[in-house]
């Protein structure tokens, strides 16, 4: 009977998970996808709105966490004519809230070799020369999901400071917005991503104990070791790992 | 923004910050009361949540419902719309899925001289490898040796690991490393080079390397571009409904529907690798998951069907600290290094209660514990509960700023709900996160079906009843390459003869003979939340799009 219980307790908990649960009518509120009024509680994400009011997501949904860049989605609130911008997953829905998503943009990539490419002042405008045609408009920035300064790492591609632009864009989730909205047909994000492949590869300074880590892999040293461990059963290896002499650990 | 209710255990948090700063590390439990802990408060001890298979490799293994009800289903896809005889693409290596494994997997298969094709059910990159913060492990350290990172590996998980499959993640370790340098992934450093690395749950050595904390999606985007630069073939948006194999049972590629318009296809392969992730959207007990929307466990499906044989299905991460507020982002995941950079775990009356870092497994449980078990959890107005992460201590220990600049991932996303995580608290509470089983493999990633390879969380063994964080990030490209490597050159051998969907028929008999209703249909494809009224009956439904 206990067990039967904890059953149907485990199951009812689906409901937490599907957010279906019956909202209170008069939480509703009116959102427009595209153009076309749905009734959705208020407290939910766009994506979960959209999920409320009976699409199911193909493209337009990703991680569902913040880092994936799939569900870019611009949109308007009421009486304003200001554009914004948010993750669909991440953005709680407005009432009049008039939005559409953009799941894909046909962004210019261009294709390297990092492992010949030199970490110079020219490389990102060899590349992406339309950086120079920045107007200073600051679109990208105000964009930004990630609130990303996304025109001051152009500006810092233009000078050609690699460091500059790996740092300054790292948090980006390459959702695109930044590149639908640039009179300049720049794409920013992969103007970052050249940057910091460029810097994470041959800025940056190498780690003494990786490469030396590296040498003793290859001549064989630990293989005694774990030949050894390998053949354990799970008490030997139980004494060694409770055992603070054998297996202490760094404060 | 935390309501009033909340408020007050915070400001008992707040009380308690400089004793609990002089009260230090507390000990690690040894063997009994850990095994007590778990017994007591992990869910993959509810023996109801269990049943035992009825059909297929594993037949008699107990196997949470959630998973059970995906491998004792009936075929999604009906098998007469496929001409295997006429395949859309013959390659000799397939990749299913495309995240950290798969791309590892193709482009070290392009390498060896094999014609890869790549084929995802969404984007590439869209992958559990993305939302990976936390870090990778490495012993790369004069401190540290592959050794003591196997102790540590086959301590978190039990001592039930495949030693061969341990043996081969941390012997790999360093090597990930320096690949991943090499293709420009921006490892944390100190000036001179040193990796900047921490502890996580369970590691005797701090080995954690990190790219701030978004060391996944730096990987993946990273991993991502290689593969575009190497103009390696993709087809995205298709997913793969079931296997193919000839009449010995090997495999010999599979069959896809384009998600977008229907299109049914085959691919003809001399060797497959699945690196289709993990069941995080199972909901296993109705647990809210940290992982990406396609990770509906297809691959095992598939695979089983196949009669590949699992392992250690039985055991699921849950991990300890998902967001318990506020309700939007409920069950998203707060990473370890929130713990791994000093957050002390507290309960609503201001108190420790375990050490942040015991191993996923056991810090879970207690939190459970001081929830369930204690009533001594944080209630939420929506009447969820959880413990406090004492985040603002983390400016205490490393002085101001240190948040955002460690954090920055984890501060914007609660920002945004006006939690600012530097001078608040966040709540916390276990949230499913990862499948510590799967597929069992060799190392070098073959599975029990001929010419069929696995990699990544679809794969199992490696970390046996529990994966210790940063081992996922390291698994995923160890045996992405592995398996790579292995189904290129195996492949060169290969000849292909005849190729069908024997293995479904036989196992449709077996799940004739089990009496399992045929409206239970799998592989899932995507989860399915809308509300019951959207819900389409088949055939609609069975390809998971309208």
């Amino acid at each position: 009977m206990a067990e039967r219980s904890q059953k149907s307790e485990a199951r009812s908990k689906k409901a937490e998970v599907t957010d279906t649960k019956k909202p209170d009518s008069s939480s509703l509120i009116t959102i427009y996808f595209m153009g076309q009024a749905y009734q959705v509680p208020k407290d939910l994400t766009i994506m979960k709105a959209m999920e409320y009011a009976g699409f199911r997501f193909i493209r337009g949904c990703g991680c569902r966490g913040g880092f994936c860049g799939a569900c870019g989605t611009v949109f308007r609130t009421k009486d304003s004519y200001k554009l914004k911008v948010g993750l669909a997953c991440q953005t709680v829905v407005e009432d009049g809230m008039y939005l559409t998503q953009i799941p894909f943009y046909p962004a210019n990539k261009k294709d390297y070799d990092i492992a010949k490419e030199p970490a110079n002042t020219q490389v990102l405008v060899r590349f992406y020369p339309e950086v120079m045609r920045c107007i200073a408009c600051n679109s990208c920035t105000k964009i930004c999901p990630q609130d990303i300064d996304v025109m001051g790492y152009i500006n810092a591609a233009i000078r050609g400071d690699i460091a500059k632009v790996a740092d300054m864009s790292f948090d980006c989730i390459m959702c695109g917005l930044c590149a639908s909205r640039c009179p300049a047909e720049i794409v920013h994000y992969n103007v970052g991503l050249l940057a910091r492949r460029l810097y994470g590869a041959k800025v940056a300074p190498k780690s003494p104990h990786l490469a030396e880590r590296m040498k003793e892999i290859k001549a064989g040293k630990f293989e005694p070791g774990l030949d050894k461990l390998c053949k354990m059963d799970e008490k030997e290896l139980s004494v060694l790992f409770y055992d603070p002499k054998t297996r202490d650990v760094e404060p | 923004m935390y309501p009033q209710s909340m408020q007050e255990s915070i400001k008992r948090l707040d009380a308690t910050r400089d004793a609990r700063i002089k009260q230090g590390k507390i000990p690690l439990l040894g063997p009994e009361p850990k095994k007590e802990l778990l017994h007591g408060f992990h869910p993959d001890y509810i023996q109801s949540s269990m049943r035992a298979l009825s059909v297929g490799p594993n037949k008699g293994d107990q196997t949470p419902h959630e998973i059970a009800d995906v491998l004792e289903a009936w075929p999604l896809a009906d098998a007469s719309r496929f001409d295997p005889a006429h395949p859309k693409f013959d390659v000799d290596v397939l990749v299913i899925g495309a995240g950290g494994a798969g791309v590892s997997a193709a482009l070290v298969a392009a390498e060896h001289g094999a014609k890869v094709l790549t084929v995802t059910k969404l984007r590439i990159g869209d992958a559990n490898t993305m939302m990976a913060q936390g870090g990778i492990q490495a012993a790369d350290k004069a401190n540290d040796s592959p050794e003591r990172h196997y102790l540590d590996v086959l301590g978190g998980g039990h001592f039930k690991n495949v030693p061969e499959l341990a043996r081969a993640l941390v012997s790999d370790a360093p090597g990930v490393i320096e690949w991943l340098e090499e293709l420009g992934v921006m490892f944390d450093k100190e000036a001179d080079g040193t990796m900047m690395t921490i502890h996580g749950g369970g590691t005797s050595r701090k080995r954690m390397h990190a790219a701030r904390d978004y060391t996944g999606a730096e990987i993946m985007r990273t991993l991502r571009d290689e593969f575009r630069n190497r103009q390696l073939e993709l087809v995205e948006y298709c997913v793969a409904v079931e296997l193919l194999t000839d009449e010995k049972g090997a495999c010999t590629g599979a069959a896809f529907v384009n998600l977008e318009t229907q299109e049914h296809f085959t691919i003809r392969a001399k060797t497959t690798i699945i690196a289709t992730g993990g069941c995080g959207r199972l909901h296993v007990q109705g647990f809210p998951c940290t992982n990406h929307y396609g990770a509906t466990a297809d691959g095992l499906v598939l695979a089983y069907r196949a009669g590949a044989k699992l392992g250690f299905i039985d055991t699921i991460q849950y991990h300890p600290t998902g967001a318990a507020y506020p309700e939007q982002i409920f069950g998203l995941l707060i990473t370890e290094k929130v713990r791994g950079v000093g957050a002390h775990l507290v309960n609503a009356e201001g108190n420790r209660f375990i050490y942040e870092l015991e191993s996923r497994d056991v810090t879970a449980s207690a939190i459970i514990r001081e929830c369930k078990g204690r009533n001594l959890g944080v209630t939420t107005p929506t009447g969820r509960f959880g413990v406090w992460l004492d985040t603002p201590l983390i400016e205490v220990l490393k002085g101001p700023g240190a948040v955002k600049k460690n954090l920055p991932a984890m501060y914007h996303q609660y920002e945004r709900f006006g939690i600012y995580m530097d001078k608040e608290p966040i709540l916390t509470y276990p949230t499913q996160h990862y499948q510590n089983g799967g597929i069992i493999i060799k190392d070098s990633g073959e599975t029990g079906v001929k010419n069929l390879y696995a990699a990544g969380e679809v794969a199992g063994g490696i970390h046996g009843r529990n994966r210790l964080m940063g081992n996922s990030l390291l698994d995923i490209l160890v045996f992405g390459k592995r398996a790579g490597s292995a189904a290129a050159e195996a492949a060169k051998l290969v000849t292909l003869d005849g190729s069908g969907f024997k293995h479904v028929t036989a196992f449709e008999s077996e799940l004739k003979a089990a009496s399992v209703p045929t409206e239970r249909r799998s592989p899932m494809l995507l989860p399915e939340y809308r509300r019951d009224e959207f819900k389409t009956p088949l055939p609609f439904a069975a390809l998971g799009c309208e």
